[in-house]
């Protein structure tokens, strides 16, 4: 079977109409390969040129029981031909490999969409583990869609004869039989999946076959048969030149770290402890230990992030990473880093809770947690990446502030931006900024806690300089000597020095931008992974002539020393957050401005329309 | 890191005296608390080390015991209640060449800290431990601890601890911990050679001291440790050696099945070759976790070096990773890493 040539193989029975952009959900039990497919389709999209996002949606069940609700998985994508910032609110198209996926997805699917359903799969079993009391393919439920039955398993294993495979492998296929029918769908090469098959099954060549097959057989599928009567094509997005690659959040918090360890020429040091959604970062800073990367997988969180502190104690890049329940584990130890001042960063990629709550959901509700969540006065700075990509970037600052200023960092991602993906633009080397480390050597006239004068941050002297030996702990210090110091005045005056020096990163960090007109009736103010939809809602609402702009945090303490005058330029301010308001509180408290919070704990991200109906009540 | 590779910066590490190990700090513990030997100790033996101070770290946690750091000349970090091994996990991991010490107590590490005792000793990583073991919390002032004796009335079990004390040798075993000892702290000549052969040994190595709290838990080692019962009711383990102990070194134990018994050599056709014979480098730990168990009055107590065996550390495998990882893809290259996985290019024409 050759692979079909794209361009001029449209015969004149199927129209080729022209989309902007299209949002597909694929979704199926959490054992039909879903993300997998839901990746191929938007690397081979990112590759042809087209802007994308995406959103991975999955259980935090390995595998919940075959054709059950709760092991419904999802991946929904968002490409385009003009840029994008959000996976798309309501899916386009909606693939269902069973009746458990229909019943879970399709309220979202948007009114005459198109909907794919695998027919094999709504035998009477799997339509009562659903909870259908009739066939949904039968009883008109349907109608308000453009309904596609395909017999999608049975069609994979006819087209899987010649594969040398047993049935249940042949069968795992069917993922995909349907990514190869939404790529004749939206015109799409097959080559990249091909490759891709070729490099992942290279030692299993039998089960790539198979795979290669499937795609190929549901594609000519798509294209031989009259089923659908139209295809569409989405042309390539007017994206800035340069070079890309498509990255998750977590893989670009990962090797932003590496990188600040390059720039500062110092180990990193990873101490962490398996957890959802962050573990994805372990993996991938344990896979470059040629980096001098040091990853240990700690017997609990506590011990994660207590070796992340001895280890900047010894002059590497101290760093932990977790979810909520970890973070409130680690905060004794985050205190010890405030009260010995040592440049370590804690990741906390947010999920939903409280307590265990939602593993693998997204939510932005421990911004309160990270500000307040430890015993006393104990400040700490906070960044927070805004889209999968801005987590490079947002990894460096982190480092370079704890470092230059001595003190611990809390980089808050949510499993939203580390899981999902967007075409990055990579960076020269160049670009990136250089990370400057001092260790202590002078003996004459060192004193631990003596001060730098600018950001306060004190000597950095590592074990194994000769004459540094001096003695840190949790304590309080003396001014100065860092002696063991119990006086009322020293205390008091530690206790302010400790949140002047963190104040004072405000000087070295950029002043908030606000994008849209510098005044005016409505400011949308956010933090983290909103970014896409705030900002795409904004545009969107000026594009009609609305007086509304927005502004994005991505430097939660500290805030930019700008951020009070921006506020007060506008009559309203909103806050649309994923969780009852916590920035809203802070804002409000700091600033006194009478802030509306719009808050959303669903553990999904918000749509852009939610966002601009909002905005509208105000405008 | 060995003791032979070591070069030092400043002042040579063969010339340094106790003195040098003394820190500028007033020591606060109670007047008469077994701490004081204990220090006395390990600062009489760190120059026979020949480790420059400078490489040296001394960690603790929260307690009486984990102040130590504070005394020693050395770099020092006082931690978190029961949290001193992660710091040194991280501190030995983050430069192998550094000697690090762990400094904890009963409380610090058997309860608070007992997940990152058990799991720090099992990564045989090269850190050594010392614990003072009190049987009491002293700095909170009098509750019983988990090695509290069952039954001990304390402040906060005045009708009596209903909990079962734990033996912190066995957990050590259990831990598959590569070099235990045990000593005490009114037997300073003991004592410091104990220390010594801690500081020697390659890979997680486990002190326990009997070390007296005069405050809150006074002469609860007294009944085996004082000068004038010692000899009777004390075993120095020795490697090699039979297990003789008593003044007149005439008692021993003898293995009855895997039941420990004391004999007395002369009596019943007991000669010393019927004895137990100490091998400390046992590949498995069966024998020195009986001997571990034997407590006061039915046996002797054990003092001395219960096991001591090689396996790589943590820390060396870690390298070895590291240097593996860079022979077989070269040195971590930033530009190749960014530009790794699928990627494309843009025009100017889009």
């Amino acid at each position: 079977m050759d692979t079909p040539k794209l361009k001029d193989q449209a015969t004149p029975r199927h129209q080729l109409e022209e989309l902007d952009a299209v949002t597909i959900r694929f979704a199926g039990d959490s054992g039909d390969g879903m993300q997998l497919t839901g990746t191929q389709f938007t690397a081979t999209s990112a590759i042809i040129g087209n802007d994308i996002s995406t959103l991975p949606d999955f259980p935090a069940e390995i595998r919940a029981p075959a054709g059950s609700l709760p092991g419904v998985s999802g991946y929904q994508l968002n490409f385009s031909s003009h840029d994008i910032r959000t996976p798309g609110d309501e899916p386009n198209v909606l693939v269902a490999m069973n009746p458990a996926a229909l019943k879970m997805n399709l309220k979202d699917l948007e009114p005459g969409g198109i909907l794919v359903v695998n027919t094999d799969a709504f035998v009477e079993s799997n339509l009562r583990k659903a909870g259908y009391e009739t066939n949904p393919l039968e009883d008109g439920s349907l109608s308000g869609y453009r309904v596609f039955k395909l017999p999608i398993t049975s069609l994979t294993m006819g087209a899987l004869e010649e594969a040398k495979l047993p049935h249940k492998q042949m069968e795992r296929c069917k993922n995909f039989y349907a990514l190869g029918l939404m790529y004749w769908l939206f015109d799409r090469p097959l080559e990249p999946t091909l490759k891709w098959i070729d490099q992942k099954f290279s030692k299993m060549p039998e089960v790539g076959l198979a795979n290669k097959l499937a795609v190929k057989a549901g594609y000519n599928y798509a294209e031989t048969t009259e089923i659908f009567t139209t295809h569409y094509r989405v042309a390539k997005s007017d994206i800035k030149p340069g070079k890309y690659r498509n990255i998750t959040g977590n893989e670009a918090t990962a090797i932003g770290f590496i990188a600040a360890s390059q720039l500062a020429g110092r180990p990193l040091y990873y101490g962490s402890y398996p957890i959802t959604p962050a573990s994805d970062i372990l993996h991938e800073l344990s896979a470059h230990k040629n980096f001098g990367v040091k990853t240990f997988q700690a017997e609990d969180e506590i011990a994660a992030v207590g070796a992340a502190v001895g280890a900047a104690f010894a002059g590497n890049l101290g760093l932990t990473g977790t979810s909520g329940p970890g973070l409130a584990l680690k905060s004794e130890f985050i205190g010890l880093a405030v009260m010995t001042e040592l440049p370590i960063v804690i990741i906390n990629v947010q999920r939903g809770g409280p307590s265990t709550g939602l593993p693998t959901k997204t939510e932005q509700a421990d911004l309160l947690q990270v500000m307040f969540g430890r015993n006393s006065e104990c400040p700490v700075a906070v960044v927070a990446p805004a889209t999968p990509s801005d987590c490079f970037s947002m990894a460096i600052e982190a480092f370079r502030i704890a470092i230059k200023y001595m003190t611990p960092v809390v980089y808050l991602s949510d499993g939203y931006l580390g899981n999902g993906s967007e075409p990055w633009e990579i960076p020269s080397i160049e670009s990136l900024p250089r990370i400057e480390v001092k260790f202590r050597t002078e003996k004459a006239g060192f004193y631990p806690y003596l001060r730098d004068e600018r950001t306060l941050a004190r000597p950095w002297a590592i074990p194994g300089t000769p004459g540094l030996e001096h003695r840190i702990g949790g304590l309080e210090k003396q001014h100065v000597t860092g002696n063991v110091n119990y006086d009322p005045d020293n205390h008091d005056f530690m206790v302010r020095l400790r949140a002047e020096k963190v104040a004072r990163i405000a000087q070295d960090i950029p002043l908030i931008e606000v994008s849209g007109e510098p005044e005016g009736k409505v400011l949308v103010l956010g933090w983290g992974s909103t970014h896409g939809a705030i900002t795409t809602a904004t545009e969107q609402l000026r594009a009609k002539g609305a007086s509304v702009s927005s502004a994005h945090l991505r430097y939660l303490n500290p805030f930019p020393r700008n951020l009070g005058e921006v506020l007060s330029r506008f009559e309203t301010v909103i806050v649309p957050e994923l969780n009852l308001g916590q920035l809203a509180l802070l804002v409000r408290a700091r600033f006194l401005v009478d802030a509306i919070s719009f808050s959303k704990v669903k553990g999904l991200p918000f749509k852009v329309s939610e966002i601009v109906k909002k905005i509208n009540e105000y405008l | 890191m060995s003791e032979q590779t070591l070069t030092t910066n400043g002042k040579i590490a063969a010339t340094l005296t106790r003195k040098d190990f003394v820190s500028d700090q007033d020591v606060r513990w109670c007047p008469g608390c077994g701490d004081y030997s204990i220090l006395a100790q390990v600062q009489k033996v760190m120059p026979d080390l020949g480790i420059p101070k400078e490489k040296i770290v001394f960690v603790s946690g929260i307690g009486c015991s984990s102040r130590f750091p504070y005394y020693m000349n050395t770099y020092g970090f006082h931690g978190i209640h029961g949290r001193a091994p992660t710091l040194a996990t991280g501190i030995k991991t983050a430069n192998p060449e550094l000697s690090v010490w762990v400094i904890t107590g009963d409380g610090d590490a058997l309860s608070i800290g007992g997940n990152h005792f058990i799991h720090t000793i099992r990564r045989n990583l090269d850190l050594k431990i010392i614990l003072f073991n009190n049987r009491i919390y002293g700095l909170t002032k009098g509750q019983y601890s988990p090695t509290s004796e069952f039954g001990k009335k304390t402040k906060s079990s005045p009708m009596g601890v209903i909990d079962y004390p734990i033996n912190p040798l066995s957990l050590a075993f259990a831990s598959e911990a590569t070099f235990v000892a045990r000593s005490i702290d009114t037997d300073p000549k003991h004592l410091s050679s104990v220390v010594e052969r801690l500081g020697r040994h390659k890979g997680s190595a486990f002190l326990e001291v009997y070390q007296n709290c005069n405050i809150f838990n006074d002469g609860s080692h007294k009944h085996f440790s004082e000068r004038e019962v010692r000899d009777d009711r004390t075993i120095n383990l020795e490697h090699g050696k039979p297990l003789i102990f008593g003044k007149d070194r005439n008692k021993g134990i003898r293995l009855y099945g895997v039941k420990p018994e004391v004999v007395t050599v002369g009596e019943n056709g007991v000669a010393v070759d019927d004895l137990l014979v100490h091998d400390e480098t046992a590949s498995e730990p069966n024998l020195a976790y009986i001997l571990g168990r034997m407590q006061y009055p039915e046996f002797p107590v054990p003092i001395g070096v219960f096991r001591a065996v090689h396996k790589p550390t943590y820390d060396t495998l870690l390298e070895e990773q590291i240097s593996a990882a860079v022979a077989s893809k070269g040195t971590g290259n930033l530009e190749k890493l960014l530009n790794s996985g699928e990627t494309w290019v843009i025009g100017p024409d889009g």
